[in-house]
């Protein structure tokens, strides 16, 4: 219970040697059956082998970073009271200050985003990567919907981004449709999805939402993994037809009666023209994602979802409709997270249940989390984050998902409102009584 | 008729399993009204520790099986409940009085953390261990069809019935239990009646580990492989007996894991087997949306 606080004062040395001894012991006790031993194959047979070094390594290392932690700690708390008592400013300030950089940082990385394709003209592998994070935003983007305005936890969003995903390769490879054909009906059907799951389990509260979420999300996946005849099971949908340009296809070559991009425009064909075209693609619905967030938010419906949030049961006291204003936010969610889908189809040019399981969700869903939940900066900078860090160093990159769950613990733990955690709603009443707006725009 | 009986046996296996996973989730729920989402993978941690003790039994030439069981149970519920502690004490206990949303996505965080942990310094692979426990009493030898209870089998149903009664004793009737009872009615009226509440959470995320590390050595020992990633599904269907049970109700727990054990191995037999998990999540949708508060459980009701 947090019902008593007990003034803590700075620690002795002999105390940090203490607590640190004592965290190092938990440490040893926790490492013995998982770092100390391990069972290898010996000839068929499994056989133990030893890794006291190892071992012996974790706990030193346990032992210096938790006194270092608690030093680090200490530092902090007399430095941020000193920091109290001198500042006159107040926290509406420095809140407002904050606002302003993350105002300024937003434009910095549209800029940035819309000069990197001209920059890097002839580096696939940058602008390959940059499509990829471009992918999370908008993910990252549809999901806080959900989870960030309308405080509702998401476990299964991945089904959506499945759904947008086959709905297209499915209509492109069976019926010919065309990307911008194909686009709003997946859409729409992930929307109609939304609502089919939303409307049974929106009555529950926030953890029994999680379970029933993820074990729909998963239900998906086990259909399309076992239906062969539907979604040629666990081999996927390959030779996706790729978007074109209004009508001109990125080919060296174009079919009878058509044109290639390179040909209309008399540029000599290069296979970069279409991952920037398809770079720019996706920077375009992801600015209309946020550009769509951002308006909804000041609407009617977006106030509601934000109220929501804070009370549920003073929204009910209200008379507000909850269920309809749940769904709302599931449907919108879920056609966001199709329309990524059908991105990510047309780029993959295959798809296969593979990239839908529960990794995906928690991935999607620690960006939106570690970004501060209904943040909008905030995803892309967590986007970003998770998916260059692994990309820096190869060798990391077994070691991504340890990294991605261990941060997801610390962040919460220290900041249980995400990195730029600032849930104000996006309008409140002031003291007199006036409505007033405050920056919900570059969030 | 002979093949029903043995899915009966089968099922009743898988759900005694169930069920001592479903006591964790229940009685964490009970007591700080959170999904301790780690728990799938607190047991998988649990099954991990036993083929390593199985493993270095094998090597010591310990062939008494009595003795080996004996000595694999303690080692591994020794580790698991300091598994149980570690994560609460980390994990859930700083975010205790935050939102509803911050412990169960820090639990969902930890679930990956233990996941990748345990595949980066115990492998990826899958870790088979030679049987410990074969054969099994014919019941009935049907034409065509034998009915068969294997000693593992007997194994799992005797020691789940044996803790299950230790457990509910030692909720109703030693002083732990009150405790633990009295912080699941009313924090902070236990706290300011001398309960150390903080202990008795701790204790509870022990007990239920350490229920957990049983159903960890007893899948070693049925199904004789363990891979990094049983506890994600395992998690969720216990998950689902607590839930169908009345999750916060102990008996419940129980009751729910030998149905969701039964409708599994049924479903498997008689319909289709690849879709035994769709049957599971279908089950929880189901209970939750028709009877939020399962079979045992009390309506909940939300005070302001």
């Amino acid at each position: 219970m947090s019902a008593v606080v007990f003034a803590r004062h700075a620690m002795t040395p002999a105390e940090r040697l203490r607590d640190a001894g004592w965290v190092a012991f938990v440490g040893l006790i926790l490492g013995i059956p998982l770092v100390g031993l391990t069972t290898v194959d010996v000839g068929g047979r499994l056989g133990v082998e030893t890794r006291f070094g190892l071992l012996a390594a974790a706990i030193a290392a346990v032992f210096a970073g938790r006194l270092l932690l608690r030093w680090a700690i200490d530092q902090a708390r007399e430095r941020k009271q000193a920091r109290d008592r001198a500042s006159t400013a107040t926290a509406a300030d420095r809140a407002h200050g904050a606002q302003r950089v993350v105002n300024v940082l937003g434009w910095v990385a549209l800029g940035a985003s819309i000069a990197l394709p001209i920059v890097f003209s002839d580096n696939r592998y940058v602008v390959d990567t940059a499509t990829t994070v471009l992918i999370y935003v908008m993910l990252g983007w549809g999901l806080n919907v959900v989870v960030g305005l309308a405080g509702l936890l998401d476990l299964g969003y991945v089904a959506f981004y499945a759904v947008g995903a086959y709905s297209y390769a499915l209509l492109s490879t069976q019926f010919g449709w065309s990307f911008w054909e194909a686009l709003p009906v997946s859409g729409a059907m992930a929307a109609t999805f939304g609502i089919l799951l939303g409307y049974p389990i929106l009555r529950l509260r926030g953890d029994y939402l999680a379970i029933v979420t993820l074990g729909f999300g998963e239900i998906i996946r086990i259909i399309l993994v076992n239906w062969t005849e539907f979604s040629n099971g666990p081999n996927g949908i390959s030779s996706i037809p790729r978007p074109s340009f209004f009508g001109l296809d990125f080919t060296r070559s174009a079919p009878e009666g058509s044109q290639t991009f390179s040909g209309f425009f008399g540029l000599e064909f290069s296979p970069m023209h279409r991952l920037i075209f398809l770079y720019y693609l996706i920077l375009v619905l992801a600015l209309l994602t946020h550009a769509f967030v951002s308006r909804l938010r000041k609407l009617p419906v977006g106030r509601a979802w934000e109220a929501l949030r804070e009370d549920e049961i003073a929204c009910q006291a209200m008379g507000m409709n909850t269920t309809n204003i749940k769904l709302s936010a599931f449907a919108i969610g879920a056609m966001l997270g199709g329309f990524a889908g059908v991105f990510f189809a047309a780029r993959q040019g295959f798809i296969s249940p593979e990239s839908f399981t529960f990794t995906e969700s928690a991935i999607i869903l620690a960006i939106v989390v570690l970004g501060g939940m209904g943040s909008q900066m905030g995803v892309v900078l967590a986007a970003t984050l998770l998916v260059l860090i692994p990309e820096f160093g190869r060798n990391f990159a077994e070691y991504r998902m340890l990294l991605f769950g261990l941060a997801m613990v610390l962040i919460m733990v220290w900041r249980p409102g995400g990195l730029l955690a600032h849930r104000e709603p996006t309008v409140r009443l002031n003291a007199l009584g006036k409505t007033t707006t405050t920056g919900g725009t570059a969030r | 008729m002979a093949y029903a009986l043995q899915q009966l046996i089968n099922g009743l296996t898988l759900g005694a399993m169930y069920g001592l996973i479903a006591i964790g989730y229940t009685m964490v729920y009970g007591i700080i009204g959170m999904i301790n989402f780690a728990h799938g993978d607190i047991f998988m941690v649990s099954a991990f520790i036993a083929v390593t003790a199985f493993t270095i039994l094998a090597a010591a030439d310990v062939t008494s099986i009595p003795l080996a069981l004996t000595f694999v149970l303690i080692v591994s519920i020794f580790f698991t409940s300091a598994y149980g502690w570690a994560v609460e004490r980390t994990a859930y206990r700083p975010l205790r009085g935050s939102t509803r949303l911050a412990p169960l996505i820090s639990a969902i965080g930890m679930s990956i953390f233990l996941q990748n942990s345990v595949q980066l310094t115990q492998g990826a692979r899958v870790k088979p261990i030679p049987p410990v426990l074969e054969g099994g009493i014919v019941l009935w030898d049907a034409p065509g069809f034998t009915v068969q209870i294997g000693w593992s089998q007997m194994l799992i149903i005797v020691t789940t019935v044996i803790l299950m009664t230790a457990f509910t004793w030692m909720i109703t009737q030693t002083p732990f239990g009150r405790q633990q009872r009295a912080c699941e009615q009313d924090r902070t009226m236990a706290s300011l009646l001398g309960v150390n509440v903080d202990r008795t959470i701790s204790f509870t995320f022990m007990l239920g580990a350490a229920l957990a590390a049983v159903a960890g050595v007893m899948v070693t020992v049925y199904y004789g492989v363990v891979d990094f990633f049983i506890g994600f599904l395992a998690g969720i269907k216990a998950f689902t007996a607590a839930v169908l049970g009345g999750i916060g109700s102990l008996p419940g727990a129980m009751l729910g894991g030998l149905l969701i054990g039964l409708i599994e191995s049924f479903w498997a037999a008689y319909l289709w087997a690849e879709y035994k998990d769709v049957a599971t999540f279908g089950i929880l949708c189901l209970v939750l949306m028709l009877r939020p508060s399962g079979l045992l459980g009390r309506p909940e009701v939300e005070k302001v």
